[in-house]
């Protein structure tokens, strides 16, 4: 039932229970140093079949961008600007957070074509336009979920509820860390004013060991929480700490005969190893002014958002394996056409820099790079008390939205699916929250079916029971 | 074909040996051997794991409309075939469907990626030769008194029920533990602090044979206690000092239960009082205000207070939070699932589920005025000459003021019924019900409910209350009358007025509401999709509710604790088992349902279980009786025969070592260094961390504690949801959004670098140094000696001894030449002797703070 019975249980039980997660592989890797045999034949870790991507950056933009003014143009909408929407569509009703919506609004923004493939971005996104033959653009996501926190959990934890694992921490759980003195799963945080939702559930490992949860580096101070040194501790002291702990906890995992110490003294290990690397992840120093640029290091506004582009580059480059980018707030329920604006200026620029770099680099072909938002927003304006012409904003709309994909195995210069005139219902190879998670972990070699967790008496999967691999998209 | 594998890290639940697979199914030897298959022991696992999920008790996902779960469908006749046709195996559907060679025929189908074994196969088959006899789930049967075996040198119920499975599997129990070692283990596992050297010294040359009986009563009778037990609870009940979502607003009076619990445990509050109080105390005749604080466990659920939020939406959801930890925490039973959908193992229906959650869709957050000792005194003195002033003030316009205040709360009662008419009034309902009590942890709909009472039948409390809010938040038609009636200075002098009120302390509470209040199925859920009504009612599994009155929050707690109830005393004992042994002996201890574990002592559980009950539900007593049982007492060395047979402990042949509670780390560090503040009680404080984590909170700043403050035990740590104190999180708290039964235990790198690297911790280092100059003769051996046996309740052994002191000289040289880092390290130094060598202490106290066995108990 659970596959074939293994040559080497107690190596493998002593494996699960004392390597989870965080560093697990460099764990075994400094174990198999010191005599242990790598774990390969016991089929700890490993993919189901060949991975296209080995490492994926996800921008998860939260708040619900507005699939109709960013990357689903319905030029048809701009006749009927201010009419009732189709009573098919939408009945006039009050929109989840109180706003009255009733009338269609038209895109305030423009649209062009880009690249070879000629895929239409709007005029907000000139820098993600000019890659647009890197880029497979998903047009018919859907999901159910009205409201951010239980939309922002289907789409980053496959449930709307609280207290399941992240997709990072899935990944992490699934295939371990590669890194010998990085976590496996970094989050990397940005704003625009406010935070995200639901907040730290959304890179929690919810009934996993807490070591799968996505590592917060932080903007100010230590990058990892007590990265370095007490005053007066020098590295030569912290050596000599770490080495006298060592041998005192050998001699007490002799006299206990528990295995556990083992893997706290490697994590002893781990944590001189992260002291030094961690800082050098950080430098960018060494990062010429053309690169920083590409990032957009040298402007106030898209500083905040491409440092952590630049950041999440550098760790992947340093075998971290998921990266995770959160941006807030898309939540423009009124001024959407200032908001959006704002968002786009801080975004846009670098994330396309982050395309563009990998691929100068060689990392893109097996780099997946996601950007999603929770849901996608209304056809309708909204107008809310006190919001006057030209001043409306889009309600939550889950029905359909757009997100893309690039690198890692997914198709250039490539739009799947389709929506109506008004952006309303997908009317052509729907791509359901669950099947999108599926696809990003096929990429990276996962069978989303058979990546379990048992928890509670059921076996847990990251799609729940639903979800198929889109492989139209797939190179 | 093969099974693929599986990637997965974890032990797997059905291990693979033969041995393990008994223990697993929690049958013994003996009863394999009579060839009887038992339905729970052995059939039903597999049917669960394999069939259930397309032919269980999910209407949605039944296939075929077979269901194995109940025998009469399984075995009835459908179309010229049986699934199960009791003694024949040949002619059962279900056998030909295991047995086939046949792809599209084999059940369960490939693409579930399930597969029975040879073994499981034969199961299966003989017992259906043995006829297909089902038995009821066996944690929904009570539990049956059994007599303990006799087992010899033992006398103990627990003990003869674990040495006599012992004896059967021909396994020898482990010796006693040495005695600095089960001090240790038993005062960090009843007060969660570690011992002193006085104790220690007081037990090793205490001869008297009851030495070890008398420890126990002196930790029992310890206020530390409730401390410790207090926090085992507080993660069922999910409690934080904070709202939760995004703007995560304060509770600053959250704490008044988290008090409660620490006094109750240490008054051994009987579990069945414990019970009803919690969950229904507010219904009890004429509640005191202990009682009615004790529903401040239903409290405990996440507060939306942003405008933005539907007022129904996230108090429905609150209703779904209450059941769900209700359930989890006496029941045992995750239902969580079955509010979107039938659950698919459990007998738990959708409508059962709804059932259960009616019994709190009544329940209302209310705050109550709860004085501290002292402060209701001065308070009601100058409460007389605030509500004179008061009334000299308003009442110049209180004509006005009232016709504007009953239009407006006209208005807001208009728009609740009628919600489309009027938005802005709609939205100032919403926000009235949002918004109140905001930052002050107040209940949510209490504003509204106010609004919904009738004027004359409002507590003066109420009135003033309301009136106070509508004098804040004047409504668009009122905007020019307010302006006019200088409504503005007014609040401003109320406001000055209100500054020479004493405080007079509030606690969060549960109120039954006063409106009529319909209970619904919700459809996937969702809020707004309302199925059948439903009235209050336990799931048909269970015992029945009985009993007169009204089936309300009351009678369900009465009911969770009557007699022959199935499972909250045996859910609750296997928690403390858990807590003294690492492990229940249900190890899923969340989950007593189908598809959770078995238990590995069946018997003992039970027995345990009518004990508790025996026992007048004492916690405190079942916690001696456990932890004076031999089994308790066994060293927790490992031993290479039990390495392969046993690993998870499931025979309890020894103890186990066990990580300490994130919570406990920090305290032992500061208790080993005479640091700690050991006042009992009081508002939550906020110890010093990082600032990048102090700054995470939405606009909640992180203020550090001053003074004793700083040093008080980790239960009294400020737990704010969206960001909790950096170090508990390391140390694996839990997710406080959700009831925890069971915590994780792991083992990190970033817990390496908070032990070497947080200043708290070196600053407990340098405590203990102080400490062992003050209490220790100035020569270095003793001064070693009692450092180690501060840290770790025990003498160094000489391999030990040798490798620390090489340490401490190699230090004491190294900062001989660097003066500078001896410096710093030092900070503010208070210390004797040279800078170097204590510097060098220093180095060597964080070391022994860093230990795994420091922050291990064995």
């Amino acid at each position: 039932m659970h596959g074939l019975p293994s040559p080497s249980l107690s190596r493998r039980d002593f494996l699960s229970r004392s390597a989870h997660g965080f560093g697990a592989m460099a764990l075994w890797q400094l174990l198999s140093r010191e005599g242990f045999t790598a774990p390969a034949a016991a089929g700890l870790r490993g993919t189901h079949f060949a991975a296209r991507a080995k490492r994926v950056i996800f921008i998860f933009m939260a708040g619900g961008p507005s699939h109709l003014d960013l990357l689903d143009p319905k030029p048809k909408m701009a006749a009927l600007h201010g009419t009732p929407m189709p009573e098919s569509l939408s009945p006039a009703k009050k929109s989840a957070t109180g706003g009255v919506l009733e009338t269609v609004m038209a895109s305030p923004r423009t649209f062009a074509r880009y690249g070879q493939s000629g895929i239409e971005f709007s005029d907000l996104l000139p820098h993600t336009g000019a890659m647009a033959d890197e880029l497979c653009l998903i047009r018919s996501m859907h999901g159910e979920q009205a409201n951010h926190d239980p939309a922002q959990l289907l789409l980053n934890c496959g449930t709307p509820l609280f207290g399941n694992p992240s997709v990072g921490s899935w990944v992490n759980y699934g295939l371990g860390s590669v890194s010998q003195n990085m976590p496996g799963y970094v989050v990397l945080l940005s704003n625009s004013g406010k935070g995200v939702d639901a907040g730290s559930a959304l890179w929690g490992s919810g009934f996993m060991p807490s070591t799968h949860r996505g590592v917060t580096f932080r903007s100010a101070g230590d990058p990892i929480l007590h990265l370095s040194n007490p005053p007066g501790i020098t590295t030569a002291a912290q050596r000599a700490r770490v080495d006298v702990l060592r041998d005192l906890n050998a001699l007490r995992r002799r006299d206990s005969g528990d295995p556990e110490i083992d893997s706290r003294i490697a994590s002893y290990e781990l944590a001189f190893r992260m002291q030094s690397a961690a800082p050098e992840l950080v430098d960018f120093s060494k990062e010429t002014a053309a690169t920083k640029a590409l990032y957009g290091l040298d402007r106030e506004v898209t500083r905040p958002f491409g440092t952590n582009c630049l950041l999440a580059r550098r760790m992947i480059e340093r075998d971290v394996r998921f990266v995770q980018l959160f941006h807030s707030t898309w939540d423009d329920h009124s001024d959407l056409n200032k908001n959006i604006q704002i968002n786009c200026e801080m975004t846009d620029l670098p994330a396309a820099g982050l395309i563009k770099d990998l691929k100068q680099r060689g990392l893109l072909d097996d780099t997946l790079v996601v950007w999603a938002g929770e849901f996608g927003r209304t056809p309708m304006g909204e107008v809310r008390r006190g919001s006057t012409a030209g001043k409306e904003g889009r309600d939550h709309h889950p029905n359909a939205f757009s997100v893309w994909m690039a690198g890692g195995g997914v198709k250039r210069g490539h739009v799947h699916g389709r929506t109506d005139d008004f952006g309303f219902n997908v009317v052509e190879n729907p791509v359901h929250v669950h099947d999108f998670q599926a696809t990003l972990l096929h990429l990276l070699g996962i069978d989303h079916e058979r990546l379990t967790y048992r928890h509670a008496g059921r076996d847990y999967r990251l799609t729940d029971v639903s979800g198929k691999v889109v492989n139209e998209i797939l190179l | 074909m093969h099974t693929p594998t599986k990637i997965d890290a974890r032990p797997r639940r059905r291990p693979l040996l033969l041995a393990l697979t008994l223990l697993a199914t929690g049958s013994s030897a003996v009863a394999r051997d009579s060839g009887k298959i038992g339905f729970n022991h052995d059939v039903l696992p597999i049917l669960a794991e394999n069939c259930f999920t397309c032919h269980g008790f999910d209407e949605g996902k039944r296939k075929a409309d077979l269901r194995l779960d109940r025998r009469e469908v399984a075995i009835a006749e459908r179309d010229g075939w049986r699934a199960i046709v009791p003694g024949k195996p040949d002619e059962s559907e279900l056998w030909a469907r295991i047995s086939s060679q046949d792809e599209d025929e084999i059940m369960p189908p490939l693409k579930t990626g399930k597969q029975l074994t040879a073994a499981e196969r034969e199961t299966l088959r003989q017992w259906i030769e043995q006829g297909a006899p089902y038995e009821p789930h066996w944690a929904y049967v009570a539990p049956q008194d059994i007599e303990p075996p006799v087992v010899r040198g033992s006398s103990s119920a627990i003990d003869r029920f674990v040495r006599a499975r012992l004896r059967d599997e021909r396994v020898s129990p482990s010796p006693e533990a040495d005695r600095a070692t089960l001090l240790r283990r038993v005062s960090l596992d009843l007060t969660g602090l570690p011992p002193s050297p006085l104790e220690v010294d007081a037990f090793l040359h205490d001869a008297r044979p009851d030495a070890y009986d008398r420890v126990v009563q002196r930790l029992l009778a310890s206020e530390h206690f409730g401390e410790r037990w207090a926090r085992w609870w507080l993660d069922l009940a999910h409690y934080a000092d904070s709202d939760g979502y995004l703007q995560d607003f304060l509770r600053p009076v959250a704490y008044r239960y988290r008090d409660w619990l620490v006094e109750a445990f240490n008054r051994d509050l009987s579990f069945d009082r414990f019970t009803i109080e919690q969950l229904a105390g507010d219904l009890l005749p004429q509640p005191t205000t202990a009682q009615r604080i004790a529903t401040g466990f239903l409290r405990n659920t996440l507060s939306n207070r942003e405008g933005g939020a539907d007022l129904e939406e996230f108090r429905v959801k609150q209703v779904i939070d209450r059941t769900t930890m209700v359930a989890t925490t006496w029941l045992g039973l995750t239902v969580g699932c079955a509010q979107c959908h039938d659950h698919k193992f459990d007998a738990i229906s959708q409508r059962e589920f709804y059932r259960l959650n009616a019994f709190f869709n009544g329940a209302d957050e209310v705050n109550i005025a709860a004085p501290l000792v002292g402060e209701m005194e001065p308070w009601s003195r100058a409460k007389e000459i605030y509500d004179a002033k008061r009334r000299e003030l308003l009442t110049p316009f209180a004509e006005p003021l009232a016709e504007m205040q009953r239009e407006w709360e006209e208005r807001l009662r208009d728009a609740e019924t009628n919600p489309t008419a009027e938005f802005a009034w709609l939205r100032a309902l919403e926000v009235l019900g949002l918004t109140w009590g905001q930052g002050f942890g107040e209940g949510q709909l209490e504003g509204v409910n106010i609004v919904k009472t009738p004027p004359d039948q409002r507590t003066p409390d109420e009135s003033e209350r309301l009136q106070d809010y509508f004098l804040r938040h004047p409504a668009a038609i009122h905007q020019v009358k307010f302006k006019e009636l200088k409504v503005a200075e007014i609040v401003s002098k109320l406001e000055a007025l209100k500054k020479g009120l004493p405080p007079l302390s509030r606690a969060p509470s549960i109120v039954e509401t006063k409106q009529q209040r319909g209970s619904y199925i919700h459809l996937r859920g969702d809020y707004l999709r309302r199925g059948d009504e439903v009235k209050p009612g336990t799931p048909a599994a269970l015992p029945e509710l009985r009993g007169e009155g009204p089936a309300d929050r009351l009678a369900l707690a009465r009911w969770l604790v009557s007699p022959g109830h199935p499972l909250t005393a045996r859910v609750t004992v296997n928690r403390l088992w858990q807590e003294l042994f690492g492990r229940g002996i249900v190890p899923s201890s969340e989950n007593f349902g189908v598809r959770g574990d078995r238990p590995s002592h069946p018997e003992l559980l039970d027995w345990l279980a009518l004990e508790f009950q025996r026992r007048r539900w004492s916690v405190k007593e079942m916690l001696r009786l456990i932890v004076t049982s031999q089994t308790y007492r066994q060293s927790a060395q490992a031993r290479p025969d039990l390495l392969m047979r046993d690993p998870q402990n499931a025979l309890l042949a020894r103890q186990v070592r066990r990580r300490l509670s994130a919570e406990a780390v920090r305290d032992s560090a500061l208790a080993v260094s005479g640091l700690l503040t050991r006042t009992i009680g009081g508002p939550s404080v906020r110890p010093p961390q990082p600032e990048s984590v102090s700054q995470e909170g939405f606009a909640n700043k992180w203020e550090s504690s001053g003074g004793a403050d700083r040093y008080r035990r980790g239960l009294y740590t400020f737990l704010q949801r969206t960001s909790p104190f950096a170090q508990f999180v390391t140390f694996d708290l839990p997710d406080l959004s959700r009831s925890c039964a069971r915590r994780e235990n792991s083992n990190t790198p970033l817990q390496a670098l908070n032990l070497l690297n947080d200043p708290m911790f070196m600053e407990a280092a340098r405590a203990l140094v102080a400490r062992v100059q003050r209490e220790a003769p100035d020569q270095e051996t003793q001064r070693f000696e009692q450092a180690f046996r501060l840290a770790l309740a025990r003498t160094p052994t000489p391999a030990e001894s040798r490798r620390l002191l090489a340490y401490l000289h190699e230090q004491k040289a190294s900062y001989a030449a660097d003066p500078k880092s001896a410096g710093e390290l030092l900070a503010e130094n208070r210390l004797a002797g040279s800078a170097a060598e204590s510097a060098a202490w220093v180095a060597l106290a964080s070391v022994l703070l860093n230990l795994d066995e420091f922050i291990n108990r064995d």
